[in-house]
């Protein structure tokens, strides 16, 4: 098989779209929180969370639903944190960020070895399993790319129709469209503006959450440390490329994925003639480049990373 | 404005209202009744405390103590959302609009509840066509906020308001950023919005403009309320004496004879985005004398302003310091051909708020001797420079190394304009040195200005205050869209005049009547 | 207005407030062990035993104490690292990558390429360290200057693109071909090595070079130009550019330092402590130097303190998980919730918080 017709290959799509849908609910989550006006590099501690309380539920006789539950809570909590500091207090989102990923890592590390003092091997769980979708999944590519996923991958497709529906058609869409474009305006309408960042920040972190769930739950059994493996710095990334909307964030992360599907696959037809570690290093160096080439016409909701203090204008 | 209605229902009532920051007391024990179907004039300086009082009616602040009722119902402190519901719309001096949203989207923000499934754009932007009609407020619904001029964005405002069935209507400084024709054209709304029972405080520090719009003014004087006057008893004379508690005096120009040219402008264009920031634009400063730019704000007075300062490079046409051709413009360069500047935004740009007043005293300078060597600076001869500007312009601090930003405004610019002046500059660019200031604070600067131009130097004059214009300028230009008036001689000057080319009479296909 | 209901609210001061300057470190402290002690509970142990092993474990024996100060060392060159480009608000987050830029300096000069006596090949090495970590970081922060892309992120994923760079070496040209296909390169000669300050223990000689980098650091803040033009970038990068400083030149010079800077803490894990090159060199020294960093209030003596505080919470950690079993990660959270709660304290110092 050659590098070019590898691209067709139904199973690229289909690995494609598995590795995207953590990417997929990470950055909707940090989208989610960048619209309001608050960037979270909380993101990556928050998606260990999430892989972490996820996946210890389940293991700890709970079905896989409340295991997804209990870890968009757990998400939310740390969102909270991270909405306390930054919005009413107003804190440095750059460094309260940095401090949550440290605090929200450091603790599921803790509770982990808490749980588990001396594991040889690290204890599995059922995961989710694919689901055919009747039908729909006889398409050709298609078929196999979409449409026999885990539930979760249905899910994640699920929440960017809904996250876009909401944003864009509902009134407290926008509501926190107009907050990460001017708070002073959401105020000036009766809204509360600490509330509805907090909330923002809470539901996105909800999101990211989810995002390393999959990771535990459906793309492998257990939990690792250093799973998440700087996913979250990507979603980031991918933000900015999507221009902050929710259609093209899906986009992204997509086409992201199935280039790190397709360098998988490189690399097994041309490791014999580059090191592994190439491959591995292109989705950050793409991650960059793709930061480089949105930064002309990034749109990004203007009162990003700007606390707003009632009063001071 | 004619007494149309004498009714006495009273609609909004402010009773002892105070409100203290720290040892300032922006408010103090402040009682207004506001009536149906009357515009309320609130006159006061800048700081008098008129935008703190209405912040509190708004809800954006919390009174430390006295109540309001709307409707003969007690306000709950602290919220705007009780405001609006009671049909109280304020019309905020630095407008509250989402600029990357629609007019409509603006609008309609909070007027649905949270949590409906969908919003009901349909039904929205029928109500919107209509109230534009009845009130003569044209605007597109459509339209980005973005791409919007000012005036427009400011009936957006008032649309906002009353979508929203407002019954008072607060307008803080509304004129601010108006040509004196979009200005007529809001007196002419607010005309037909008393006409329909709605209740208007007008804030504003223009004598003319509350003699033109109120039916009673209420002075504010250092959080005290004053004086309350019937519009139609009282003149501009007496308004100002209040609002001063003073007698004003006019800074003395007196004649001189012209310098050399200091800077000349040959046909300077810079490009924006999308549209020219200033196009073909050509002017002489000489020494000993002061130059006045008129025009509304944003009509490439910025860009001028960035050129001379070194920021920007003209895209096109020659800028020239005592004959010489600028070649690199950087700001350090033209502060080293004696350009002194004082930029519009002292906060953000004039000072580096967080550094002591030593340190930003040296910000243009800390290369030169003797402030360092080698790299390595001197802190006593900062210091013994910074106390000397402290004491010859009398800036109130507690020290040379206090923090910038504990500084109030008046005492900033005074810092501002010693620095600036301390090396006797040969141009001076002063981009709008008085706006917000009080009036003894404005009046130093004027003559502070007056005695540069006595020495020789050129000054450029960028406002939007037209009496400070018409008061210090030995000639003024107009700027609009980026083009520049040939200049005019103070003598030569009518008001009327200098508002219809600031609505762009007279400027080569541009003309259009605001 | 801290909460919707406005209980209280937040007030500008009027006057800049000294005592919190003292008062935020402490809060930090206390609430990192308030927070530790919870954690000891639900591990199953009591907290003064806990605590009690950890102040033990990192300061209860000459050899301890030792132990601490070499593991501050790193920490020092790193938490100088953030405190240097956080000054002039240059969100440096790859300290990480420099580190490991300078300890690939280390070993290709050090091992035997240049066979020279010590006093001249460790300047060189130190040189070159720096010069790699400075040019790393040159490039994330002319992306920033030049196009507006976000640093934070750049830095953060160059992080990554570093761990996988230095695991190509050592697969690769830096493969010590005796390590037994373990992923390590070949252990730096003698003369290379960084002197060990006291007889048979760990402590070397980058401690005395962290301490004076620590005070040029100081020294450059205070005294000269570069210092002044940093910190007026950093406040205020707008008014910084039309008084007519340099702004973009001045984030290039603080990138070389910074970069700079961190790839000491590697030239000096290195050459001093490890004495070759892994994979596990730096247990996250990049990322615990900006909690070094916070903690200090960015000042550079403060940072020698503070690296000096969380090296003692990893070592005091590292002993008492051994004696009463508690995971090690402890010291992690502690250091963590210090961050967070001194950027809160250190809100006071422009806020005053007020009742109503």
């Amino acid at each position: 098989m050659d590098a070019i017709s590898m691209i067709f290959e139904a199973s690229l799509w289909a690995a494609a779209v598995r590795i995207a849908s953590p990417l997929i609910f990470a950055t909707l989550g940090e989208l989610i929180c960048e619209r309001a006006g608050v960037l979270n590099l909380g993101i990556e501690g928050i998606m260990t969370v999430g892989a972490f309380a996820g996946w210890v539920t389940v293991y700890s006789g709970a079905d896989l639903w409340t295991g997804v539950m209990v870890a968009a809570l757990a998400g939310a909590a740390f969102g909270l944190l991270h909405g306390f500091l930054t919005v009413p207090l107003g804190l440095s989102q750059h460094v309260t960020g940095i401090g949550i990923t440290l605090l929200a890592t450091s603790l599921t590390y803790y509770a982990y070895r808490v749980a588990f003092p001396e594991v040889t091997s690290p204890p599995k769980i059922e995961t989710f399993v694919p689901l055919e979708i009747p039908l729909l999944s006889q398409i050709p590519i298609l078929g196999e790319a979409l449409f026999r996923q885990t539930p979760l991958t249905y899910l994640a497709f699920i929440a960017v129709i809904l996250v876009a529906y909401v944003l864009y058609r509902t009134p407290i869409g926008l509501a926190v469209r107009t907050v990460g474009e001017n708070p002073a305006a959401v105020e000036a309408q009766g809204i509360d503006v600490t509330w509805l960042r907090l909330g923002a920040v809470a539901v996105g972190s909800a999101f990211m959450a989810l995002g390393g769930a999959f990771l535990t739950m459906s793309a492998f059994n257990s939990f690792y440390f250093d799973m998440v493996n700087g996913r979250g710095w990507i979603c980031i990334a991918l933000v900015v490329f999507g221009s902050w909307r929710p259609g093209k964030a899906l986009l992204g992360a997509i086409l992201f994925a199935a280039f790190d599907a397709y360098q998988l696959r490189l690399q097994q037809l041309a490791g014999a003639y580059l090191p592994y570690q190439v491959f591995l290093m292109l989705p950050y160096i793409l991650s960059i480049l793709a930061l480089i080439a949105m930064s002309r016409r990034a749109g990004y909701p203007r009162a990003l990373m700007i606390p707003y203090r009632k009063g001071e204008r | 404005m004619s007494d149309s209605s004498d009714t006495s229902d009273v609609v909004l009532r402010l009773s002892g209202i105070t409100k203290r920051f720290g040892p300032l007391v922006a408010n103090d024990a402040i009682s207004l009744d506001l009536h149906r179907g009357e515009v309320l004039a609130l006159l006061g300086e800048n700081g008098a405390g008129k935008t703190t009082l209405m912040n509190i009616l708004f809800g954006h602040y919390v009174a430390d103590e006295g109540t309001i009722e709307a409707f003969g119902v007690v306000l709950p402190p602290g919220s705007p959302k009780a405001a609006l519901a009671r049909g109280i719309g304020m019309v905020h001096q630095h407008f509250t609009l989402a600029d990357n949203l629609t007019v409509l989207d603006n609008v309609v923000l909070g007027t649905e509840p949270l949590w409906r499934a969908r919003s009901r754009h349909a039904k929205a932007r029928g109500r919107l066509a209509e109230l534009s009609e009845t009130f003569g407020l044209a605007v597109k619904s459509d339209a980005r906020v973005a791409d919007l001029s000012v005036g427009e964005r400011q009936r957006v405002e008032i649309l906002k308001a009353l979508y929203r069935d407002a019954r008072i209507l607060i307008l803080d400084e509304p004129t601010a950023v108006l040509t004196p024709q979009e200005t007529e054209a809001l007196f002419a709304t607010l005309q037909k919005l008393v006409e329909r029972g709605l209740a208007i405080i007008f804030i504003s520090h223009k004598l003319h403009e509350v003699m033109a719009v109120s039916r009673r003014v209420i002075v504010l004087r250092q959080g005290r309320l004053v004086a309350e006057r019937k519009t139609s008893e009282t003149d501009r004379h007496d308004l100002a004496e209040l609002m001063v508690g003073r007698a004003i005096p006019e800074p003395k120009v007196e004649p001189i004879s012209l310098g050399s040219v200091a800077l000349s402008l040959q046909s300077v264009t810079l490009e924006g985005e999308g549209h020219p920031r200033l196009q073909d634009v050509s002017l002489e400063l000489h020494g000993n004398e002061i130059v006045g730019i008129a025009g509304v704000s944003g009509n490439g007075q910025g860009a001028l302003a960035e050129i001379i300062s070194g920021i920007v490079a003209p895209s096109g046409g020659t800028v020239s310091l005592f004959g010489q051709p600028v070649r690199h413009f950087d700001p350090a360069r033209m502060v080293a051909h004696g350009i002194a500047r004082i930029p519009e935004d002292r906060h953000a740009v004039g000072v580096v708020g967080d550094l002591s007043l030593e340190e930003n005293v040296i910000s243009a300078r800390y290369r030169e001797a003797p402030f360092s060597r080698r790299g390595l600076v001197d802190w006593k001869k900062v210091r013994e420079f910074a106390t000397r500007i402290i004491a010859d312009y009398d800036v109130r601090c507690p020290g040379p190394q206090a923090a910038t930003r504990l500084l109030s405004g008046g005492n900033m610019q005074k810092l501002i304009l010693g620095r600036e002046m301390a090396r006797e500059p040969r141009i001076i660019l002063a981009n709008q040195p008085t706006r917000g200031l009080d009036i003894g604070a404005v009046g130093y600067v004027h003559q502070q200005l007056l005695k540069a131009r006595g020495n020789g130097a050129g000054i450029l004059l960028i406002s939007e205050d037209l009496d400070e214009l018409l008061v210090l300028s030995d000639r003024v230009v107009v700027m609009y869209r980026g083009r520049m008036s040939p200049p005019i001689a103070r003598s030569d000057v009518a008001i009327r005049h200098l508002g219809l080319m600031m609505a762009g009479h007279g400027f080569a296909g541009q003309a259009h009547a605001a | 207005m801290v909460s919707p209901g406005k209980p209280m609210r937040l007030e500008p001061r009027t006057e800049s407030g000294r005592s919190i300057w003292i008062v935020a470190p402490l809060a930090a402290i206390g609430a990192s062990f308030l927070v530790a002690a919870i954690l000891a509970l639900i591990g199953g142990a009591s907290p003064f035993s806990v605590f009690a092993a950890v102040i033990n474990g990192a300061a209860g024996t000459q050899f301890a104490f030792l132990e601490t100060l070499t593991r501050a060392t790193p920490l020092i060159f790193t938490g100088l690292a953030a405190a240097v480009a956080f000054r002039a608000k240059l969100w440096n987050i790859g300290a990480e990558a420099q580190l490991y830029a300078g300890a690939i300096m280390t070993v290709v000069l050090g091992t035997g390429a240049l066979p020279l006596p010590g006093p001249v090949v460790i300047p060189m090495i130190m040189a070159a360290g720096v010069m790699a970590g400075a040019l790393l970081l040159l490039g994330p922060t002319w992306l920033k200057t030049r196009f507006g892309v976000d640093e934070v992120v750049t830095t953060l994923l160059l992080n990554f693109v570093m761990v996988l760079f230095v695991s190509m070496l050592l697969d690769g040209v830096l493969k010590d071909p005796m390590g037994l296909g373990w992923p390590q390169s070949k252990r730096v000669v003698a003369d290379a090595t960084l002197p060990k300050l006291v007889q048979g223990k760990r402590l070397h000689l980058g401690f005395v070079i962290a301490i004076g980098a620590a005070l040029v650091v100081w020294f450059i803040n205070a005294r000269t130009t570069f210092g002044y033009e940093m910190r007026a970038v950093g406040f205020n990068p707008r008014a910084a550019r039309f008084a007519g400083i340099p702004v973009n030149r001045v984030m290039a010079k603080t990138a070389l330092l910074s970069g700079g800077l961190a790839a000491l803490a590697g030239v000096s894990e290195v050459a001093g402590l490890k004495g070759n090159l892994t994979l596990d060199l730096s247990p996250g020294f990049g990322y615990t130097g900006i909690v070094v960093a916070m903690l200090a209030v960015l000042h550079p003596i403060g940072v020698i303190a503070a690296a000096i505080f969380v090296a003692a919470m990893f070592v005091g950690a590292d002993a008492m998980s051994r004696t009463v079993g508690v995971p090690t990660y402890i010291a992690n959270v502690m250091v963590a919730t210090a961050l967070l709660t001194m950027v809160t304290a250190m809100l006071f110092t422009r806020f005053r918080l007020r009742l109503s």
